[in-house]
């Protein structure tokens, strides 16, 4: 099924190849065709649900960041994912799916918020999930898992009790041994030692 | 007998609106609801802008239950996981814990016995039942039905009940393992399921008395909150609120997992996609459940509760532990290290009560995903509301969200 699929889209996709999967069928797509790759899916070959929308950041790789589209037939029952690479790793960017589907509207200002990426064309491109203030991106490989102090969304609380946004206490867990390397050095250990100790905060 | 009368100043602007008719038009004025309020059903914060009675604009606030999840998976084994996996849908533990295993073994290429099969068939719908029936009642008392949400919560006591004695929690269950679940049915438990089963429907019954012809609550849901099958494809909206809108899409019949294309039950749908519908969907997806957990029990296979050729992912037995070596260094590597996963990218849903809940996970091979996203469907359903809000009026907005049967814990993940 997948195959033959998939040389349909060939046919008439020739900026388009096939994609490592372990499911349904995967392309990779340049992002600049995104938009129309996707108006076509949805009127000639009935994918017409965006279930999800969602990027991967590959921490030292480059490209470093890659959209991740899950779209979903509501008459042939059928999967497909898209692959978008972001051309530039500093400040990633990829064209808005809001026009196509409502539904992109939520999920990019989510990837936006945690991941950093910019959605051209978004008509509303603010955070979603942390506050508005918010400075870090914090599902970013480089973001440590206890967090970064930041200031209290509240400013007049801030300034009458000193409070700030600290990050977790990380004692105790969670316990994470690597699955590669030799025995002596996967010892589970706490995994996240947070950076601001040992590093500079990274300048934005 | 002398009467007087008093002139009472009210100072509520819209108790006065008679006196400055022409000078009200066109103003609007801010409401804030929430995040803390009973009907947002957990920490929604909904910004409005009224005119008179009628909402203009709605804009959701959302991430007061945020706790990075999604972060959090990417610095646990696999198997840690699964607690966290319970406060996503929250209503529906067991069904979140199956989605998630589910989707890590679709990643190992890894095919659990029948007998788990089924046990997870079983977690899944009784957990749609305990979902649903929450939903169906404190819709009801979002209507003003209070008496319904009774009945409804009494029988959610029965199944908590159930819940505690298979998985030893009412309310976070952690049940699953990848590659199986914790431990078998205890003795008699299918038998005292089945009687849970025989005494809900009756309940139903009364449900069905108490609210489907009932005037008010018709009143107040006919023709409110429709959503047109087109917005409810655009917007991504999936489950009982997709179908209420006439678009027969059920994961379990149209992307049979678990084995669900062996029993035979109605995907029920709607026609207006009001909130009515979105009541009816429900009430009758507890009776098809019912009709799943009946026939599951009825040919429930013989075998392992776990996937017994999987001995790189799924823990051995205790015993085995205590007295064997190679067990024992099993047992070892995969509590340190996690279950051993292939390198690869998977994307699985299932239909949980709620509608689709997905996890997309990508994997660098070895116990720890490298990438976990999560698809919550109260997340995609809720994305409506800034389309679906304006023009109704503010009594509805209750109404509304109550119907919507979302959950902020796998929203704001």
């Amino acid at each position: 099924m997948a195959e033959s699929e998939f040389a349909q889209f060939k046919e008439r996709f020739d900026y388009l190849s096939e994609r490592q999967t372990a499911d349904h069928l995967a392309v990779n797509c340049p992002a600049e065709k995104l938009v129309e790759l996707c108006i076509v899916l949805r009127e000639d070959f009935g994918y017409d649900l965006l279930v999800d929308l969602t990027a991967v950041d590959w921490d030292a790789q480059s490209p470093r960041f890659t959209g991740m589209y899950h779209l979903l037939s509501t008459t042939k029952h059928e999967y497909l994912r898209i692959a978008a690479d972001c051309l530039d790793d500093i400040k990633p960017s990829l064209p808005s799916l809001c026009e196509v589907f409502a539904a992109a509207n939520w999920h990019e200002r989510e990837t936006y918020d945690l991941m950093g990426i910019h959605y051209d064309g978004h008509p509303d491109l603010r955070r979603i999930l942390m506050w508005d203030e918010y400075p870090y991106h914090p599902l970013r490989k480089d973001f440590p898992l206890a967090g970064i102090e930041v200031p209290l969304p509240a400013d007049d609380v801030a300034e009458a009790t000193g409070a700030a946004v600290l990050p977790a206490p990380m004692m105790g867990g969670p316990f994470v041994s690597s699955a590669d390397g030799p025995m002596s050095q996967t010892e589970p250990s706490a995994r996240d030692e947070s950076w601001t100790e040992q590093e500079e905060k990274p300048t934005d | 007998m002398a009467t007087t009368t008093k002139e009472i100043s009210i100072g509520d602007l819209g108790a006065r609106s008679g006196e400055h008719e022409t000078e009200l038009q066109g103003e609007t004025m801010a409401l804030n609801v929430g995040p803390s309020h009973p009907t947002t059903h957990g920490v929604l914060r909904l910004k409005m802008e009224l005119d008179g009675d009628v909402v203009k604009r709605c804009d959701p606030v959302l991430g007061y239950l945020h706790r990075g999840d999604e972060k959090i998976a990417e610095n646990m084994t696999y198997n840690q996981f699964v607690p966290y996996t319970d406060r996503l849908d929250y209503l529906a533990p067991l069904a979140n814990n199956v989605a998630y295993a589910m989707a890590v073994e679709k990643l190992a290429n890894l095919e659990v016995p029948e007998r788990c099969e089924a046990i997870r068939v079983l977690c899944c719908e009784l957990a749609r039942v305990s979902s649903h029936l929450l939903g169906v009642g404190v819709y009801g008392m979002d209507a003003g039905a209070w008496t319904v949400f009774m009945y409804t919560f009494t029988e959610r006591e029965k199944l908590y009940t159930l819940f505690e004695e298979l998985t030893g929690a009412r309310f976070t269950t952690s049940y699953t393992r990848i590659g199986g679940v914790a431990r078998d049915i205890p003795d008699g438990w299918l038998g005292r399921v089945l009687e849970f089963c025989k005494g809900v429907l009756p309940v139903l019954d009364q449900v069905d008395k108490l609210l489907t012809r009932n005037r008010i609550f018709m009143d107040r849901t006919v023709g409110i909150g429709a959503i047109s099958k087109e917005d409810a494809i655009a917007y991504g909206l999936t489950g009982p609120n997709l179908r209420a809108s006439g678009l027969s899409l059920d994961l379990r019949k149209d992307k049979p997992y678990l084995g669900y294309e062996k029993f035979d039950f109605e995907v029920p749908v709607g026609t207006t996609g009001d909130c009515y519908d979105r009541y009816l969907m429900r009430a009758e997806e507890i009776r098809q459940s019912v009709s799943i957990i009946r026939q599951c029990i009825d040919q429930f296979p013989e075998g392992s509760y776990y996937a017994e050729d999987a001995k790189k992912i799924f823990a051995p037995q205790k015993a085995k532990v205590l007295t064997s070596m190679e067990e024992l260094i099993q047992n070892f590597m995969i509590v340190t290290e996690g279950p051993q996963i292939p390198a690869g990218e998977v994307y699985f849903e299932a239909e949980n009560p709620k509608g689709a809940l997905g996890f997309f996970i990508v994997s660098k091979g070895g116990g720890v995903p490298y990438r976990l996203k999560i698809r919550g469907p109260s997340f995609c359903n809720l994305s409506i509301l800034d389309k679906l809000i304006p023009g109704h009026y503010l009594t509805d907005i209750t109404v509304i969200l109550g119907s919507l049967d979302f959950v902020m814990g796998e929203c704001d993940r």
